[in-house]
């Protein structure tokens, strides 16, 4: 993952680096499997890897596949990126280690979800049951602001359009 | 978009043999759900996603009369007014927002009703305003070739 992001900053053809987007996405993927989170492995290689590429592309044929060169140094904006991605990992310093079963977030309400849910929803699949039945008012909220995105995408290229043709 | 793709016959037998199982397999994570994983998103992204491929290979004007812009644009609002329906259908059966026990007698088969017109109202939301997006952009490209000839 790391050489596909090294590359994709050296690269200035628009093209390869759409297209190594993807492959960042698949290697995504894999790394979501090997964390047992399938099911947003599913997501990140559908939307990321599929959908999000083909989206490139078509922003891709309306402007050149070229980058411009730079006309300034990005050293300020080099040091800012440093500076967050240090913050961050200073941050993680405080979480629990990976796999801690006794971390905060597996000894609030993730013992009852799993125990509980045999008899109260019976769905195999937890994540179901989580998303949309114990959680159900934050995926509502979650396709509420899918559709908002749509509606916003369909408001700004739209009134485009009606100028060109009155 | 895809002018000289659709006089390419490898890729015309090659998506037709392939969108079919694209789309039972969008049906499948969507179905399938509860079991495995998967879900309304997956399978909204999914379904669009094999359009999108008929619609890169076919070209724009033959995806446009499968799935018409009107049906695409309702999709949008139709599977949130879906996933809220169930909340409100809990309302009207004497529960809370949202409340699927008392969709059903059986509480464990509310339940089950509700994540299931959840789930729908997820992926006709998520697919179609995937499907609106690439319209949109597609489209885009196109009036800006014919200004520029």
């Amino acid at each position: 993952m790391a050489v596909t992001v090294v590359v994709i900053t050296r690269n200035r053809n628009l093209f390869s680096v759409v297209v190594l987007a993807g492959l960042y996405s698949f290697l995504m993927a894999t790394v979501l499997v090997a964390m047992d989170a399938v099911d947003v492995a599913m997501t990140e290689a559908s939307v990321g890897a599929g959908i999000s590429t083909v989206l490139f592309l078509g922003a891709l044929a309306l402007c050149k596949s070229e980058e411009a060169r730079r006309v300034h140094k990005p050293l300020l904006p080099l040091l800012a990126s440093l500076a967050v991605g240090a913050l961050l990992v200073y941050g993680t310093l405080g979480l629990p280690e990976f796999s801690d079963s006794h971390a905060p977030i597996h000894v609030h309400v993730v013992p009852r979800y799993l125990h509980e849910m045999k008899h109260e929803v019976d769905v195999p699949n937890v994540v179901t049951a989580v998303l949309a039945s114990y959680r159900g008012y934050d995926t509502l909220g979650e396709t509420t602001v899918v559709f908002t995105a749509g509606v916003g995408v369909v408001a700004l290229l739209r009134r485009r359009r009606k100028d060109r043709k009155p | 978009m895809g002018g000289r793709m659709r006089d390419d016959l490898i890729l015309r037998v090659i998506a037709k043999l392939l969108i079919p199982f694209i789309l039972l397999f969008a049906l499948y994570v969507q179905f399938h759900g509860d079991f495995g994983p998967g879900g309304g998103f997956q399978a909204g992204v999914i379904l669009a996603a094999a359009v999108i491929f008929y619609g890169l290979i076919y070209g724009l004007a033959d995806a446009r009369k499968l799935v018409p812009e009107p049906l695409v644009e309702s999709m949008m609002a139709v599977g949130v007014l879906i996933y809220g329906g169930v909340g409100v259908a809990g309302l009207l059966l004497g529960g809370n927002y949202l409340d699927y026990f008392v969709l059903d007698p059986n509480p464990v088969h509310g339940q089950h009703r509700g994540i299931f017109w959840v789930e729908v109202g997820v992926a006709v939301t998520v697919s179609g305003v995937m499907l609106k997006i690439f319209y949109m952009f597609a489209d885009r490209g196109r009036a800006d070739d014919e200004d520029a000839s």
